[in-house]
């Protein structure tokens, strides 16, 4: 049901943008049968609900069309893409909360130390500096500057050369993870916070387990299941929010499709990207709440005690 | 390549000390199969020069992948390419070219007549939706009496008839995707193209002319320029084809690691007025808005000490070229006297649709306040590429645009009185017509240059300044192009020493 809905909103917004994605076809010189021919090439000039019969009945066969600008066939092209994008996210993600977890945990049982606060400061610094400025920083210093890394793009033959794709990649996956993990300690450090205040873990000290036994056997379980579900969404959001770095280190994902598609009205291209990572979304937010009801037990109750 | 190095550093060991002049030498000592990476903005959007691919294509494939007829060099001269031989008729309305024997597409065809005959007419045909069909459009008939003769009818006389076939790309009669493949004749044959990111071409070995000085060309795809800028400062690009911001000169130019190069572009930056409507329909406003605003004020503070003035359409590349810079120079009170004399002595309110990239918001916020001075307000309409088509170019619904126009030769424009911005003059229609018909370059040229005149005195449309063409590379990178004429980037005699 959310996918159809998606695809009608999708269809009507597009819709309303000014401009003719036959206008990707011509240049200045053409004349106005050329720009006829170029409209009925893309169906810009059949009526609106015909365009809608058309793209609903090819979406229910799962077929995304063909970019009206290149030409190559949409879901090709995001399988191309997603092999950037989706690798960048992981990558980025789980770099986020190799950081983001220990600090979070540490700021609070550590609060009274100047450490503590430290953490405190830099994740509410983190939050507000904007992404593409960590990572122009980031180029600066460690590409331009220090040669360490590439300052961007994407190696033509891929994944076939893993060690430079990965290269290429480092950059853009630090830039991710470091404001990523800024408003995950935030999420970590509340979490802990209401852990520590609980009564299982006091119960727990008193039975005479250590102050890190009774967090880590019972404080993690407790605490993560919030944050999962703050994970899911920071993923899936990710997942399209990468567009900003993929422009500055000009890399072929997602995103830079996405960002295309829009200024060229190529709705078949706008159509199957946002198709696709509706599908992403969802399917994200399904896994995290499949690993809460893992974690947490009262939540497979809920659900067989809504089933029956 | 490491044994280049090897070969380098024995001849810099045993030379240096003593023959420092000999360096020179020693940098052409260039690496034959070396890869050379070109950072560039312009990504094609499809391969097909025919279907709205726009300027990167011209960049990548021009002359590199396919080649034409006829051939437009970096100097703006046009010379025989596939043609080997060209005959025309006494009347000038037949054209008997001969091929270059020994000429192999990269699938490995033979070229032949009839590719020719299937690649002219691919583009004149009723579908083409390419913006030189106009210009071909006085061919009637394309004959091929045999495999190494084709036969071009025309109607009327076509004086630029070379040029024009120097765009159509000959392409093998069997192809049938033109959009994401190719079957060219160039020294280069398309390797790989990963949308968004790269396209690699690399050396054809049965090309049938003189073999390019490098082994493969990745042209490296960026949508922003500080990323461009960064490639080339890392080392991941050699060259950048086109600078397009002079802040970013700086850190090239004093550093001896890096070659700085200025050539002469056809890219000019003009407000086009919608000469159909009022006022603008009034030559008098149109004379006045021009003095009303200083060119050489606003070049400078686009592009600083780069880029030139210019008074018409017409770039000082062009053989009709005439220095027109004093027609309505800047005179902020005479314009303001003319707009009096036009029946408007208290200004009037016009809006300009302006498209959304550099520099158009900047140049029309400064015309807005040169224009205040004389009494005229503006108002900025910031619109996408994309609705400047619909709005602008198709429906006429505009009063003043800016824009940039990037081709070559394009007076023409001014000779079709449907073109977006409205002009119409009979005298310069009939004297573009006629220099198309003339049957000598004098007199196409003396023919062009009166419609220039004609075209400045109306101050048909408001011309500010020629885009500068920078190139920059590696200072071991050179044979590269300098000026760019529509987008080619000829990348075949490019060295790179390493």
């Amino acid at each position: 049901m959310s996918v159809v809905i998606t695809a009608v909103i999708l269809f009507v917004l597009l819709r309303l943008l000014p401009g003719d994605p036959a206008n990707a076809l011509v240049s200045v010189g053409a004349d106005a049968a050329q720009i006829e021919a170029a409209r009925k090439q893309v169906g810009s000039d059949l009526p609106l609900y015909e365009q809608f019969l058309r793209f609903a009945g090819s979406l229910a066969r799962f077929d995304l069309g063909q970019s009206f600008v290149s030409g190559a066939p949409v879901l090709d092209e995001i399988g191309k893409r997603l092999i950037v994008t989706v690798p960048l996210t992981l990558m980025a993600f789980v770099v986020a909360i190799a950081i983001a977890v220990p600090l979070g945990i540490l700021s609070v049982i550590r609060q009274n130390r100047w450490y503590g606060a430290l953490i405190s400061v830099i994740s509410q610094l983190g939050i507000a500096i904007p992404v593409f400025w960590i990572g122009i920083l980031l180029v600066t210093v460690f590409a331009v500057n220090l040669r360490l890394f590439p300052s961007g793009g994407f190696p033509s033959r891929g994944w076939l050369v893993p060690g430079k794709a990965l290269q290429s990649l480092v950059l853009p996956v630090a830039t991710i993870a470091m404001v990523m993990s800024a408003s995950l300690i935030r999420y970590v450090r509340s979490a802990t916070q209401d852990v520590l205040g609980s009564d299982y873990l006091r119960t727990a000290r008193a039975l005479g387990a250590t102050f890190t036994e009774a967090l880590i056997r019972h404080g993690i379980r407790n605490g993560a299941v919030p944050v999962i579900s703050v994970l899911g969404i920071e993923l899936a959001s990710t997942l399209l929010g990468a567009v900003v770095v993929e422009r500055v280190f000009a890399l072929p994902g997602l995103g830079s499709m996405l960002l295309l598609g829009i200024e060229q009205r190529d709705y078949p291209n706008v159509q199957g990207v946002l198709f696709v990572s509706t599908l992403l979304v969802l399917l994200v937010g399904f896994a995290a709440d499949l690993i809460q009801r893992l974690i947490d037990p009262r939540l497979r109750g809920r659900i067989s005690g809504g089933g029956a | 390549m490491s044994r280049s190095k090897t070969r380098n550093l024995v001849l810099t060991t045993a030379l240096a000390a003593a023959l420092a002049w000999v360096s020179p030498v020693l940098a052409a000592e260039s690496d034959p199969d070396a890869t050379v990476n070109i950072g560039s903005l312009y990504e094609p959007q499809n391969l097909d020069n025919t279907a709205g691919a726009g300027q990167g294509i011209n960049e990548a494939f021009n002359g590199n992948v396919y080649e034409a007829l006829f051939r437009l060099t970096d100097a703006g001269t046009v010379e025989p390419s596939l043609a080997k031989d060209t005959k025309v008729s006494e009347d000038g309305l037949t054209y008997t070219f001969t091929l270059q024997s020994g000429v192999t597409f990269h699938s490995g065809a033979p070229l032949t007549s009839k590719d020719v005959k299937f690649s002219i007419e691919r583009v004149t045909a009723e579908a083409s939706k390419s913006s030189r069909k106009n210009s071909l459009k006085t061919i009637t008939g394309v004959e091929t009496p045999d495999d190494a003769t084709v036969v071009v009818k025309l109607a009327s006389r076509s004086i630029s008839l070379p040029y024009n076939l120097s765009y159509v790309w000959i392409a093998n009669d069997e192809a049938t995707d033109f959009q994401s493949k190719e079957d060219g004749t160039g020294p280069y044959a398309l390797q790989e193209w990963r949308r968004g990111s790269s396209l690699a071409i690399a050396r054809f070995d049965k090309y049938w002319g003189e073999k390019p000085k490098n082994a493969e060309v990745v042209f490296q795809y960026f949508t922003e320029a500080t990323a461009l800028n960064n490639a080339l400062l890392t080392g991941a690009v050699d060259i950048i084809t086109s600078v397009q911001s002079p802040d970013s000169l700086a850190q090239f130019k004093d550093n001896p690691e890096f070659t700085v190069s200025e050539g002469k572009s056809t890219t000019k930056l003009l407000l086009a007025y919608n000469d159909r409507v009022a006022p603008f329909d009034n030559v008098k406003v149109r004379k006045a808005l021009a003095r009303g605003i200083d060119d050489a004020k606003l070049l400078k503070a686009v592009w600083g000490d780069y880029g030139t003035l210019i008074g018409s359409f017409v770039p000082p590349t062009d053989a009709w070229y005439a220095d027109l810079t004093k027609v309505d120079a800047y005179d902020p009170e005479s314009a303001k006297a003319l707009l009096k004399e036009a029946g408007y002595p208290d200004g009037f309110t016009f809006t300009i649709d302006t498209p959304n990239y550099d520099p158009h918001p900047i140049a029309a916020q400064f015309i807005q306040s040169e224009l205040a001075k004389i009494g005229v307000k503006v108002e900025i309409n910031v619109i996408t590429a994309n609705e400047w088509y619909t709005k602008v170019y198709k429906a006429h619904d505009f009063q003043a645009t800016l824009q940039e126009h990037v081709n070559h030769r394009d007076i023409v424009f001014y000779g079709n009185p449907d073109f977006y911005w409205g002009y119409n003059n009979p005298k310069v229609v009939d004297l573009i017509k006629q220099a198309e018909a003339s049957a000598t370059e004098a007199e196409q040229t003396e023919k062009l240059k009166e419609a220039n005149t004609i075209i400045a005195e109306d101050a048909a449309s408001n011309w500010f300044y020629l885009y500068p063409q920078i190139v920059v590379s590696k200072a071991t990178v050179s044979g590269y192009p300098l000026n760019g004429l529509n987008s080619q980037f000829f990348a075949y005699g490019i060295t790179k020493a390493e």
